[in-house]
């Protein structure tokens, strides 16, 4: 037995010690953690098991890359982790959501990051559709009328998360909302919503796809409209993958009849852009040297230029067109600036009506 | 349903995917024998390749790999008292002093019996309940969910031993543990003393090395010796066979227990094992034996671990919301052949979800057979003079400690929650309801919290299956203050009576726990209501506990329940090697190397010192073992493509693998 051990000793040193460190970029070998501060069943998590295998096979040496769920604090503390512990030397990443973002534009105290000290590798921009339970009586968003004073109840992760577009959405059209904080995932809202414990959630466009349109042909869920897209003139219009479901203006519209305006507006688009349009994004730690850099966005550019990936795709990501190289860094760019008119008008109602200190 | 169950009967008997389950139950053992690795771990390794594989292979791999985790485990947690992952916990209680008595071949094959067991039982009732699982699993709503937490803690009552509110004081401690770092709704950063390593909390894994096998290894290594008081493993291979046979009746309860608690999101799957256990204890009456070697506190975890991996699958394919770390790599394994999870899974693609059930019953019968082959060589160990296999031992439990979150905080914190456990162990505070406590702290607090806000107040208290768990709760509250009026020894007690003379260490002790509880309650003032509600509330009850034991202790009641002190009173005596304090400086010593020159070279240094100066090792043979040590390490460490900690050292100098 003791040989045997013995043996087995030698063999694995042997294996062990003859691997030779390498010097360009080559990943061989290597495990690369992949920081989704989310847990695994939101969109987020679908969003980087997808594409997780894809730049595996495209960077060089074929690297294992491996999720690492660090949910928490409004996805804060995942971020705040990765800019504390990250190694500029490839072998870290941060997919980033909405999520992440807003605490960062909002001035959030909790935040300890810095989005322009790291580099972009690639980013996606999503949409969400909001939909609410059958038992508040309407059939879809013609019934947007009968919504109005219905009181509501909404599973949320932070305020200051990307929740704060439904939050501001269902502010702006007077409904009485509660919202209940500390979610560890969108997955979890809408295990909420499917347990009847709250009436309205709302899913990025992956995990709608997937999780709610189940739930839509059983009759369980209703779907009422979508964030919506900026268009080329900064007007809202309606989001591509869901061309049939009204954008938010619309359904505002329906209510109330007539268009929303005002500050609140302007806020709601603002976060809108920031917060969906490069809703994901993938990043590598402050000071990573620029071959590093170079060789992802390669890879990124290899897995989003494929031939099948936007058939694949169109299924796990919805119909955004993937964001890469330059163009990923002009979408940075838009992501987080927000006009400082904006951003004073949602600190103030957010002190007021959810008593967030910042 | 039929013309599924056809279909994924004829998926699963071709050998293809039989093959490929084989391997991935090789997979599995390969990672799951070392402590803290298990499933995430495996289940990573597996995921690249499975990328364009055929579906119903890559299934059985990853199920096969999935389902041999909760045996594989079982081989440290019996044999050398290192729980294997959180799953096998429990296991230690009994199987490890079996183990110690000779029995460690019977403890060993009733543990993989039981396994298989609980696997296949397990197997069946998914069969039936995956058509009904989903109106169920919404049953459990977050008050419900609430509710089984509190059922959990309430098993602190049979696993406390001697003294109840020990026993509460150490949940308790559990309970602030695991309320470190952010807070479920705020968001706040608890009790992190501004260390960044904190703000994630202390994993698990760490949790469960630092409070059961250090303490363990510094003992054996005080009386030396080896594990096995005798030389003989002991026949016992079909003995233990049949312990589990005449016990089926609770193994099927326990492994009922495992799949319905794995079934549900949100509690946490590494409750599993010490339900069973609280259960075993409050449904037995001869209950002596219990943490002294009882056949049956093995065959209950078990049975349980194994049926929860089948619970488990149930959130996840049906949801798409996995339950644990492994499951959730699972999810994107099946994202990855490119199945999709939901309801779909009961309707459509029932077949698939079959396949998944029952191969995970086969892999569970391949798997349990393998263990029972390797068995007999592992168990060898355990005749090995423990001075020789404790630096092995010490060496495995850091390196998967630091597997939790590659961090030097994860050895400094398994150092330091060791510490604490020693003297936990020494005074007679139980540590089983620790851990309870910690893994449920965060399922209970955000369970309340949420509950309150969903059902607007306490009126979700009268919902029908809030009222059964709370039924009971009570049952197991009043089963377990009927156990701890006995009096008799469990998990903890070790040798004597307890009694001493001198009172002081165990007061200075009891004022120590006094002062964690203090810090809990001072560190929650600044936070907002939400973030400090419920450490705050732990703290003000666990004062009033330590408080009365400390009371106890001052007015100099040796007699009293609360008094225990194994050695206060004993000089150095010829079967001691040395105080544990002794070995807690060695200790010591390799956490602080480490921190200098990182983990790899800082185990070179403590195996050569340790080998010469604690074993008085030859010199050939000291730089034979201290070899084959490193070699071994790197080589895991290069087949999981794992990096070990740096230290200052590699922080200034870059150096090649392994020493980086």
């Amino acid at each position: 037995m003791k040989r045997l051990l013995a043996f087995a000793f030698t063999a694995l040193a042997v294996t062990g010690l003859a691997q030779t460190p390498a010097r360009a970029v080559d990943f061989t070998g290597k495990n690369i953690e992949w920081i989704i501060p989310f847990g695994p069943g939101g969109g987020s998590a679908a969003w980087a098991q997808f594409l997780a295998p894809q730049l595996a096979q495209a960077l060089p040496g074929k690297p294992n890359i491996v999720i690492k769920y660090v949910p928490g604090g409004g996805s804060t503390k995942g971020a705040n982790l990765f800019a504390a512990r990250a190694k500029p030397d490839g072998l870290t990443i941060l997919g980033t959501s909405g999520s992440t973002q807003f605490p960062y534009l909002l001035g959030d105290k909790r935040v300890q990051y810095e989005y322009k000290d790291w580099n972009v590798v690639m980013g996606s921009p999503t949409g969400g559709v909001f939909y609410v339970s059958p038992k508040l009586g309407l059939k879809g968003p013609q019934d947007m009328k009968m919504l109005k004073g219905k009181s509501v109840k909404y599973a949320s992760q932070s305020p200051t998360a990307l929740d704060l577009v439904p939050l501001l959405a269902l502010e702006m059209m007077g409904l009485p909302t509660k919202a209940v904080f500390g979610m560890k995932s969108r997955g979890a809202g809408r295990l909420a919503f499917e347990r009847g414990e709250v009436n309205v959630d709302y899913q990025t466009s992956s995990a709608y796809i997937k999780n709610v349109t189940p739930l839509v042909k059983e009759g369980k869920a209703v779907p009422l409209w979508s964030w919506g897209i900026l268009d080329d003139k900064g007007e809202l219009a309606r989001d591509p993958t869901f061309p049939d479901i009204p954008h938010w203006a619309e359904a505002y519209e329906m209510m109330h009849g007539k268009k929303p305006r005002g500050p609140a507006m302007q806020a709601y688009k603002a976060f809108v852009a920031a917060g969906f349009g490069m809703q994901k994004m993938l990043f590598l730690p402050k000071g990573t040297p620029k071959d590093i850099v170079d060789a992802y966005r390669a890879a990124a550019k290899q897995v989003v230029t494929a031939p099948d990936f936007a058939k694949k795709a169109k299924k796990v990501l919805g119909d955004y067109k993937q964001v890469v190289a330059k163009e990923a860094e002009a979408g940075l760019k838009t992501a987080i600036t927000v006009s400082p008119k904006s951003k004073e008008w949602v600190r103030d109602w957010l002190t007021k009506r959810y008593k967030v200190k910042f | 349903m039929i013309e599924a169950a056809t279909t994924a009967l004829a998926a699963i008997a071709t050998p293809e995917h039989f093959m490929f389950l084989c391997a991935g139950v090789i997979l599995g053992l390969a990672v799951g024998i070392f402590p803290g690795l298990g499933g995430i771990a495996g289940m990573s390794i597996l995921l690249p390749f499975l990328y364009g594989m055929d579906p119903i292979s890559a299934l059985g791999m990853l199920i096969g790999l999935v389902a041999v985790i909760p045996t594989s485990d079982t081989f440290t947690s019996v044999l050398m008292g290192i729980p294997g992952s959180s799953a096998s916990q429990a296991t230690v209680l009994d199987g490890f002093p079996m183990a110690k008595k000779g029995e460690g071949a019977r403890a060993l094959s009733a543990a993989f019996a039981a396994s298989l067991y609980g696997g296949l039982i397990g197997a069946l009732v998914l069969t039936l309940f995956v058509l009904v699982a989903r109106p169920v699993i919404l049953a459990f709503a977050t008050p419900e969910l609430f509710m089984l937490a509190l059922l959990g803690l309430s098993m602190v009552g049979v696993l406390a031993g001697k003294s109840l509110a020990k026993g509460i004081v150490a949940c308790g401690l559990g309970l602030l543990l695991g309320s470190v770092g952010g807070a479920p709704a705020t968001g706040e950063f608890r009790m992190n003393f501004g260390i960044d390593y904190l703000i994630d909390g202390v994993p698990l894994v760490v949790v469960g090395l630092a409070i059961f096998a250090v303490p363990e290894i510094v003992d054996l290594l005080r009386n030396q010796g080896a594990i096995s008081d005798t030389p003989r493993l002991g026949k016992g291979w079909r003995q233990g066979v049949k312990d589990v046979w005449q016990n089926k009746w609770l193994a099927t309860r326990c492994a009922g227990i495992g799949c319905l608690v794995g079934a549900l999101p949100g509690l946490g799957g590494s409750v599993v094992d010490w339900i069973a256990y609280g259960h075993v204890l409050q449904t037995t009456k001869d209950r002596e034996n219990f943490g002294k070697g009882d056949v049956r506190g093995v065959i209950a975890p078990e049975s349980a671990n194994n049926a929860k991996e089948g619970g488990g699958l149930i959130p996840t394919v049906l949801f798409g919301i996995p339950g644990s770390g492994s499951m959730a790599v699972f999810l994107g394994g099946l994202l990855l052949i490119g199945i999709d999870t939901g309801v779909n899974m009961v309707g459509e693609d029932l077949d698939k979800t079959y396949v998944i059930i029952w191969s995970l019953a086969i892999a569970n019968v391949v798997g349990a057979a393998a263990c029972i082959i390797l068995a007999r060589p592992i168990a060898a160990l355990t005749t090995i003079r423990y001075v020789y296999l404790a630096p092995f031992m010490i060496m495995v439990i850091t390196f998967a400690a630091f597997q939790a979150t590659r961090d030097w905080g994860d050895i400094a914190a398994l150092f330091l929650i060791g510490l604490f456990a020693i003297y936990m162990k020494r005074f007679g505070w139980p540590r089983p309801p620790l851990l309870i406590g910690f893994v449920l702290a965060d399922p209970a607090e955000t369970n309340l919290y949420q509950a309150v806000q969903f059902y607007d107040g306490f009126g979700w208290m009268l919902r029908p299956g809030v009222l059964i768990i709370l039924v009971a709760t009570v049952l197991s509250v009043w089963f377990g203050a009927r156990y701890a009026q006995k009096a008799h020894g469990t998990g903890d007690i070790t040798t004597g009576s307890g009694q001493s003379e001198n009172l002081r260490p165990q007061i200075v002790f009891a004022f120590i726990l006094l002062l964690v509880f203090v810090f809990g309650l001072y560190d929650a003032m600044d936070k907002n209501f939400l973030g400090k509600v419920f450490p705050m509330t732990t703290a003000i009850v666990m004062l009033a506990f330590v408080g009365y034991a400390l009371v106890t202790l001052l007015r100099g009641k040796k007699d009293s329940a609360v008094a225990y002190d194994t050695e206060a009173d004993q000089a150095e005596g010829p079967d001691r090697a040395a105080s544990a304090e002794h070995f807690v400086l060695w200790f010591a010593g390799l956490v602080a190397v480490t921190y200098l020159v990182g983990f790899f070279l800082a185990m070179a240094a403590f195996f050569l010192a340790f080998l010469h100066f604690k074993a008085e090792a030859k010199p050939l043979r000291n730089i034979i073992l201290t070899a084959s040590a490193l070699a071994f390490l790197a080589g895991l460490g290069h087949i999981l493509t794992l990096n070990f900690p740096g230290g200052l050292l590699q922080n200034a100098f870059d150096l090649p693998y392994p020493f980086n």
